[in-house]
């Protein structure tokens, strides 16, 4: 039945993120890995409600969102379709910007930060960078 | 749009026990609606009366815009998995799915068949002898093939160990998926409720507390940590749900159009289960007479 689907999606209860944000952040996920490709199959409603037990609403407004997206389109009757590639669809390209982030994290270790400080320092420069884009 | 479930003042009174209270609310078609509250909060009766089982003693309930039970027509648009999902002991699962056959005009035999064998269940095997996962999807098989449009389930899973628990809500969204039927089903445990409802109803001693969307009633509830505040000096338009104090801090459940912006409180966004466990504490907490609180969120 599955033969034309990639993906199966897993949720994780204690991260505090909606399911339905979950679905799609796995969705966009698989795609930056190159692992969904532009006429790829999303599983179907029926699909992921049955593996998952989950409201089928959850997984329409997963899908309806990335639909908004321009990521995925619906064929009536048959399901839902990746429309679109991300970043060439390989993580390859950023493999300087990796490198850098390594060298970072190293320094972080040197300057005696655990794994949680890295983490907030991380998070919060994260979003005050984000904050400066607003302003 | 009819409502699924519309009632408006439905009391039920048992000689001196009062069992539901001046209940109103409109749960839409098409969601899956979870029934909460403590065990004698008036769950089961608020189903029974959308079953017809129960008569009000005062108010009214609708059931896709008629009265329940008012003719076969209705009988055959409402399914009701009872308590502890009832099957006939004596008889075989194929003796089940015969009456369901006799006694159900729209019945779906082919999709009867088809779910037992999925199942693996053996049809010549007496009820009786099936354990507590494959009696309860027995019952619901029972109630989905006559294809109803609602499907009343009154805790369907408690007594379920936690891959029966589990099996039975996967079949549950299958047919919701398949059937777009609108749900209502009641569990005393949120975590039951947290994956598979869009809407929320808290019942606590026989009165709503709480009815709304799940999402949009998460997103306006903040649980907030942050120095002693008095109680009086918070802004106008929060509702504190629950409040606890210590010499230093406040712990604050609060409800809030906007987002909650003074930097001494750290917010964080609440879960399923700590939603209802506040309006739970604030129910206990609320002097008898008080009028309830009862939000309609859309």
């Amino acid at each position: 039945m599955n033969r034309g689907t990639v993906i199966e999606f897993h949720l994780d209860a204690r991260s505090g993120v909606a399911p339905y944000l979950q679905l799609i952040h796995q969705v966009r996920h698989a795609m930056r890995l190159g692992l969904l490709r532009e006429g790829d199959q999303l599983p179907t409603v029926k699909e992921v409600v049955a593996r998952l037990a989950i409201n089928p609403n959850t997984v329409l407004k997963a899908y309806r969102q990335l639909e908004y997206e321009g990521l995925a389109a619906a064929r009536p009757g048959i399901g839902t379709f990746v429309t679109a590639t991300l970043n060439g669809g390989t993580l390859a390209a950023y493999r300087p910007l990796r490198n850098d982030l390594q060298k970072w994290l190293a320094k972080a270790r040197r300057a005696g930060l655990d794994d949680e400080s890295i983490e907030a320092l991380f998070q919060s420069t994260f979003r005050s960078a984000a904050e400066e884009d607003i302003a | 749009m009819t409502a699924a479930i519309a009632a408006c003042g439905l009391t039920k009174r048992y000689r001196r026990t009062q069992a539901l209270t001046d209940c109103t609310l409109s749960i839409p078609t098409g969601r899956v609606a979870g029934l909460v509250g403590p065990n004698g909060a008036g769950k089961t009766t608020l189903l029974h009366l959308a079953t017809g089982l129960l008569e009000p003693t005062s108010g009214t309930i609708e059931v896709l815009g008629s009265r329940p039970a008012s003719g076969p027509a209705q009988l055959a648009r409402v399914g009701f998995v009872a308590q502890d999902t009832p099957t006939y002991a004596g008889l075989s699962v194929a003796d089940h799915l015969r009456m369901g056959e006799r006694m159900n005009p729209g019945w779906d035999a082919g999709l009867a068949r088809d779910r037992i064998g999925r199942l693996g269940l053996d049809p010549a095997k007496k009820a009786g002898k099936l354990s507590g996962g494959q009696r309860a999807q027995l019952a619901l098989t029972l109630a989905v093939a006559k294809r109803p449009r609602l499907l009343l389930l009154d805790e369907p899973v408690a007594s379920l160990d936690p891959l029966a628990r589990r099996e039975f809500l996967q079949s549950l969204m299958e047919f919701t998926a398949e059937q777009q039927i609108s749900v209502v089903l009641s569990s005393h445990l949120v975590a039951d409720l947290e994956r598979v409802c869009d809407y929320l109803v808290v019942l606590v001693a026989s009165r709503v507390r709480l009815a709304g969307e799940v999402d949009p009633l998460l997103a306006a509830h903040h649980l907030l940590t942050g120095p002693r505040r008095d109680p009086a000096a918070l802004p106008g338009d929060w509702e504190v749900i629950t409040a606890s104090h210590t010499g230093r801090q406040s712990t604050l459940v609060v409800r809030s159009g906007g987002p909650v912006r003074d930097p001494a409180w750290t917010a964080s966004p609440v879960s399923l289960e700590d939603l209802v466990l506040a309006y739970m504490t604030q129910a206990a907490g609320a002097e008898p007479g008080r009028k309830p609180i009862l939000e309609v969120a859309r």
